[in-house]
């Protein structure tokens, strides 16, 4: 296949074909372009490929289990291969299950795989949405997309949900259960509500292969045409990059998606499967023959949903029985604001976060270079605050474990996680700000001061220094971080005409300027120039708005502002 | 710039800590494609943009036989898969079901994974070792369009509207408006017949007078005289019903049996909003010692069926609501709003525990119509 | 001789030396100790003047300090007249009594006493007002039980407390359900009949011996299974499995991750230390 001059030549059936496909698609060019497309290289961004490739897994084992599970509740007595529940009354939908895993062979392997790639799913949006956050990803033109996720991550919660509700089985009937206890709750509908999913009293005979096509055609295709669109959008407006040397707001550095990027990709892909199928052999899950079918007059101690269900468990678990009894009619508050309320607000905040910030810090050019968490510390700070909140619920949805196993009385549990989910995230905002501050002045000074070496040495007059060198160019880039001037400068109260700002006025402006100068704090890391300028005061602040107090460096006039804006 | 290194230079280089900050950049520095761009020159020969091969082919080599040997390993692995599929049944006709189940899935599992894994390491190194290091920038054109092309699509888009004359017609408009609204509604619409409106069924179980309590799993009826070991606990169902899931999901319940003096069950009447005022608990509805309550926690739903028989709690393993059997089931802890309902118990001409009527209040979680 | 003595000094050695030594202490320590003794079975449950009087003397020693010299009863022990020989052979013989500490709950621990001196002070504790009797082997043998009604009852009256594989669970006040998988099929009818500590009673007429030895099936043939699946992670649901997932799949694939990303060594270009002040 090498032609005279030792290259590649492309074989000739095969550009025949290539020829009569171009004869038909006009896709040369476009193919070609994507072919060079540039992917840059940096670990965390495999994480979103961990959920893409998970996802891709739960179809593939998914259509498996379709071919074998029924979805109905018709009422049948068991007398399959698993003896110790012969004779036994369950739902078809129970029975398919142990056939599925006692007599399909490969069944057992295929279910778990499936359940195993749920929740990987799940972890690896969650990984992959804490990264885009953290480092300021989702800002123009990343905002929509951002969204998107959103969609896709609360989709496949209740995906989840649907999924290991559908074998019938003791614990996830158990969910079932307080999914139509929470319905109940809901004011003015809920009854109804409840009714029309169920096809009327619980348990009914309906929700199965309701379940059933919602988790097998509706939220898939949803899906689909998400991930979609979100990854169109990726490639249409191309990845973002780490800070570096020669990383610019206007380029991609990185590697081509043809050859490298394709074989990375590929290889990934069978990473996941490969450790999904491990999981699957090794590790057992969802063995439904344990529990046992589900029936109304039966529960298990240690009840829990899959873990990405566990805050909405905890919320449920904490909150207090408050209902309001007026007028005939009952206001079920403890259901309300624990499974509605909650999950409400967390998921509102979540999906308007990037206007939120935008509003905050007035900051609306586009970003392509990624964030380092620490130069934003009020954001990082706020992530760190709902990490917090949701850790907290999540534990609390294990607290009859938590007590059993590390000996906590049950009733503590609670009353612990009823304070620690106010408390902890305030502290942790504090404590992450603080922090992110401390290593910007720690960058500050790495700029400014040299790098430590680990080399001592011993002074004349014995005592003993460390020497530092200069930080070279890549790691300056690293370093160094631009905002723009709509970000540093304080927000006016007056406009160019020495009037009131009209965006000042009122309770709102008010809050605005107050949110803005909270959100930039921080420091400036400007290049370094002759003799020690950067990073201390330089943040454009003339009075107005937080400046460290009693930080500045003992040297350095501080006036080094961003050479020029890099962002568009 | 530092003040500290003077000295630096003495020191020998392999004694020279490398601190790294961040990733470092490759060593090649990097590429800019001349092929990119709007306007790129296309060339007839195409100079390569990237190296066709790495810079040492000796470890390359080295690092090919690693590959390859892992694509080797994975296309056995993928044939013990299928070996496995043929050779380990399972099912009934094989002795021990679980210990068959186990070792096909071990198998299968364990050809899978080394097959999957050992493909992704190889393609890993392929690409880590044996392709040349490269890095490559592309530019990132503005995602705004230009302001010609905003206007030109401005233009295209008024030129249509005003063509399609329905900014000019409003009469058109409305009515077009006034169609499609009902339209968008009738979905909704035609989702009423997924289930029977919900009534007065959730105020109602199918406990009557004269019902009997039966053991669930036995179903046999149960006298005081049977059930009389203080601190003694069992889920009942009404006579007949250990088949149907929907009168079971509202009709379990526990009874439990006490010390002689320990129930106090207050007496106490409900609201009376939602009808005449009526009795909730009465030391009445009590035979012998032995309560009956709901076993369908207040809470959402789940089985309230935790009973500490030395302190008398009924604790729900879902949310640990608890409640104090000997004092009517109130509540003394977890988010429950309200006791466990009390169905009235007595016992019938042949002794047996029978019910004297249905609860005297809706069991289970609040909903809005509750009151 | 000369084998060893010729390699005593390699690095190896050292460890094995220290291995060695550690295996002939503890089996030195097991042997004298004798753990897991348990005693025999033989001597019979039923209760001659004899057993009754040596009840009496292993009670006055260890038990009617807290539970009175009469058994009465007393500010720190409930009293025992009508407990019933089942109630002493399940406290005693599972270890729970003599209590060491007091806690929440007595928790299970190895038996002080073996199990001729079990049948004597439970002769002696039913002699002195009765209550249920040791039940005999047949009432405990599961030949021929319903898996099937088993678990059914199982499941409705006792895998709230105790989990639907046995595995434990949390009650209020530091108390617990222990796990099943060490009770013998004699302690798991005892425990139903007498309902030790928390437990609620599940008397013979409402849970008859045959529903008894069905749900004893259930328990015991749960308990032996295999599990087909992989390791268990504990037979107590999602809780384990969010672990796994978080800990094993996704830090996997993170390591993963890195790996494929890195840089390679000889590629990158490091910091310079610059002569140029």
């Amino acid at each position: 296949m090498t032609s005279t001059n030792g290259r590649l030549e492309i074989p000739k059936p095969l550009a025949k074909q290539g020829g009569e496909l171009d004869d038909r698609l006009h896709a040369a060019k476009g193919i070609r372009t994507f072919m060079r497309k540039v992917f840059p290289d940096h670990w965390t961004f495999l994480l979103g490929e961990i959920a893409l490739y998970s996802f891709i897994i739960l179809i593939l084992t998914g259509i498996f289990l379709t071919l074998f599970f029924q979805p109905s509740m018709t009422q049948v007595v068991y007398h399959g291969s698993y003896t110790k529940l012969d004779g036994v009354r369950m739902s078809q939908a129970y029975e398919s299950t142990l056939n599925l895993s006692f007599d399909v062979r490969g069944g057992l392997l295929m279910r778990q795989i499936h359940h195993w790639a749920a929740d990987v799913f799940l972890a690896a949006i969650l990984c992959h949405m804490l990264r885009i956050f953290f480092t300021g990803a989702y800002r123009k033109p990343r905002d929509t997309n951002w969204l998107i996720g959103i969609g896709m991550l609360t989709l496949g919660i209740f995906e989840g949900f649907l999924g290991y509700s559908m074998p019938d089985d003791l614990l996830s009937g158990t969910g079932v259960r307080i999914a139509e206890g929470v319905l109940l709750g809901i004011p003015v509908v809920g009854t109804y509500l409840s009714f029309f999913l169920f096809g009327g009293q619980f348990p009914g005979a309906e929700f199965v292969p309701r379940f059933y096509i919602i988790h097998v055609l509706l939220i898939p295709g949803l899906l689909l045409a998400l991930v979609s669109a979100h990854l169109f959008l990726m490639v249409h407006q191309k990845h973002t990059q780490m800070p570096g040397k020669d990383h610019t707001e206007k380029n991609v550095v990185g590697q081509p998606a043809y050859p490298y990027f394709a074989v990375k990709t590929g290889a990934f892909f069978f990473f996941v499967f490969g450790v999904l199928a491990l999981m699957g052999t090794f590790a057992q899950i969802n063995p439904v023959w344990q529990p046992g079918p589900y029936t109304p007059t039966a529960i298990s101690a240690g009840s829990q949903p899959d873990f990405y269900m566990g805050f909405l468990e905890g919320s449920l678990r904490m909150s207090p029985n408050w209902t309001w009894d007026i007028g005939g009619h009952t206001v079920a508050w403890n259901v309300i604001i624990p499974a509605l309320v909650v999950p409400g607000i967390i998921f509102t905040i979540l999906g308007l976060w990037p206007q939120l910030e935008r509003w905050a810090t007035g900051d609306k050019g586009y970003h392509n270079v990624n964030q380092r968490p620490r130069n934003a510390p009020t954001r990082t700070g706020v992530g760190m605050a709902g990490v917090t909140l949701y850790g907290i619920l999540w534990l609390e949805g294990a607290n009859d474990l938590i007590a059993v196993h590390f000996q906590i009385p049950l009733y503590t549990t609670t009353e612990i996680a009823r304070y620690a989910v106010f408390i902890g995230p305030v502290v942790v905002f504090w404590l992450t700000r603080r922090i992110c501050i401390g290593l910007q002045r720690r960058d500050a000074s790495m700029l400014s001061h040299g790098i430590e070496t680990g080399i001592i040495r011993q002074l004349p007059n014995g005592g003993f220094e460390e020497l530092e060198r200069p930080a070279t160019e890549e790691e300056a880039a690293l370093l160094i971080e631009h905002p723009p001037a709509s970000v540093t400068q304080p927000r006016s109260d007056t406009d160019e005409n020495g009037l009131p700002a009209p965006s000042s006025r009122g309770v709102l402006g008010k809050v605005q300027a107050r949110a803005h100068d909270v959100f930039v704090e921080g420091i400036s890391l400007a290049p370094p120039t002759n003799g020690h300028t950067n990073g201390h005061g330089g943040n454009g602040h003339n009075g107005h708005g937080e400046i460290e107090g009693g930080e500045r460096a003992a040297v350095g006039a501080g006036q080094a502002e961003p050479s020029d804006d890099e962002t568009e | 710039m530092s003040d500290n290194d003077a000295g630096l230079e003495n020191a020998p280089e392999e004694q020279r800590p490398h601190r790294v900050v961040g990733t470092p950049p490759p060593a090649a520095g990097i590429l800019t494609d001349p092929g990119r761009g709007d306007d790129a020159d296309e060339t007839a020969v195409e100079q390569p943009w990237i190296p066709a091969d790495p810079p040492d082919p000796v470890l390359a080599k080295n690092w090919e036989r690693v590959a390859a040997l892992l694509f080797i390993l994975s296309a056995l692995a993928s044939v013990g898969f299928i070996a496995a599929y043929v050779g380990l049944e399972i099912g009934k006709k094989n002795g021990d079901v679980v210990d068959a189940t186990l070792r096909s899935n071990l198998a299968l599992g364990t050809a899978l994974s080394v097959a999957m894994l050992a493909v992704g390491i190889g393609m890993v190194i392929w690409v880590r070792y044996i392709m040349p290091p490269v890095e490559v920038a592309e530019e990132r054109h503005p995602m705004a369009s230009d302001p010609e092309d905003r206007s030109a699509f401005a233009e295209t888009f008024i030129a249509g509207t005003e063509t399609s004359q329905i900014t000019k017609r409003p009469l058109l408009r409305r009515t077009l408006l006034a169609a499609v609204l009902p339209v968008a509604v009738a979905p909704l619409v035609i989702l009423r017949d997924l289930g029977p409106l919900p009534g007065t069924s959730l105020r109602y179980t199918v406990w009557k007078k004269g019902t009997r309590l039966t053991v669930f799993g036995t179903n046999q009826p149960i006298t005081p005289a049977d059930f009389n070991s203080p601190g003694a606990m069992i889920t009942v169902i009404p006579e007949g019903y250990q088949d149907n899931d929907e009168v079971l999901a509202k009709a379990t319940c526990i009874i439990i049996k006490m010390e002689p003096g320990q129930l106090q069950i207050p007496t106490r009447y409900n609201d009376g909003v939602n009808g005449p005022k009526t009795l909730i608990n009465s030391m009445n509805w009590t035979v012998d010692d032995i309560v009956a309550y709901s076993k369908i926690c207040t809470h959402v739903g789940c089985p309230a069926a935790l009973y500490e028989q030395t302190t008398q709690r009924i604790l729900c393993p879902c949310h640990q609501s608890s409640f104090l059997a000997n004092k009517g089931a109130t509540v003394i802890f977890g988010p429950a709003p309200r006791p466990l309902p009390q169905l009235p118990i007595t016992t019938d001409a042949e002794g047996y525990l029978v019910a004297q009527s249905d609860f005297q209040e809706p069991i289970g979680p609040s909903f809005w119509e509750r009151g | 001789m000369r084998w060893i003595t010729a390699r005593r000094r390699r690095p190896l050695f050292g460890y094995a030396a220290v291995l060695l030594a550690l295996v002939a202490i503890g089996s030195l320590y097991a042997a004298v100790t004798g753990l897991g003794s348990g005693g025999n079975a033989s001597a019979s449950s039923g209760s001659s003047s004899s057993q009754i009087s040596e009840g009496k003397d292993l009670f006055a020693v260890s038990c009617a300090s807290c539970h009175g010299e009469y058994a009465q009863g007393s500010s720190v022990a409930p009293s025992l007249v009508g407990a019933g020989a089942a109630a002493v052979d399940f406290q005693v013989g599972t270890g729970r009594m003599p209590l060491k500490e007091d806690d929440a709950e007595a928790p299970r621990k190895p038996p002080v006493f073996n199990q001729s001196q079990i049948y004597a002070l439970a002769a002696y504790v039913a002699s002195l007002g009765g209550g249920p009797a040791i039940p005999s082997s047949q009432d405990v043998s599961t030949a021929g039980a319903s898996t099937a009604l088993g678990q059914s009852l199982f499941n409705a009256n006792c895998a709230q407390c105790h989990n639907y594989a046995g595995a434990g669970g949390a009650l209020t006040e530091g108390k617990y359900a222990p796990p099943l998988t060490q009770a013998t099929n004699r302690q798991i009818y005892e425990a139903m009949l007498t309902g030790p500590e928390a437990m609620p009673v599940f008397n013979n007429t409402t849970v008859t011996p045959q529903a008894k030895r069905d749900i004893i099936a259930y328990v015991t043939q749960t308990r032996a299974e295999a599990n087909p699946g992989g390791f268990s992670l504990g037979r107590i649901g999602p809780t384990t499995e969010g672990l796994v997932a978080w800990l094993g799949g996704i830090a996997a694939l993170i390591l993963a991750a890195m790996w494929i990303t890195a840089k390679r060594r000889d590629d990158v270009r490091t910091g310079e230390i610059s002569d140029n002040q």
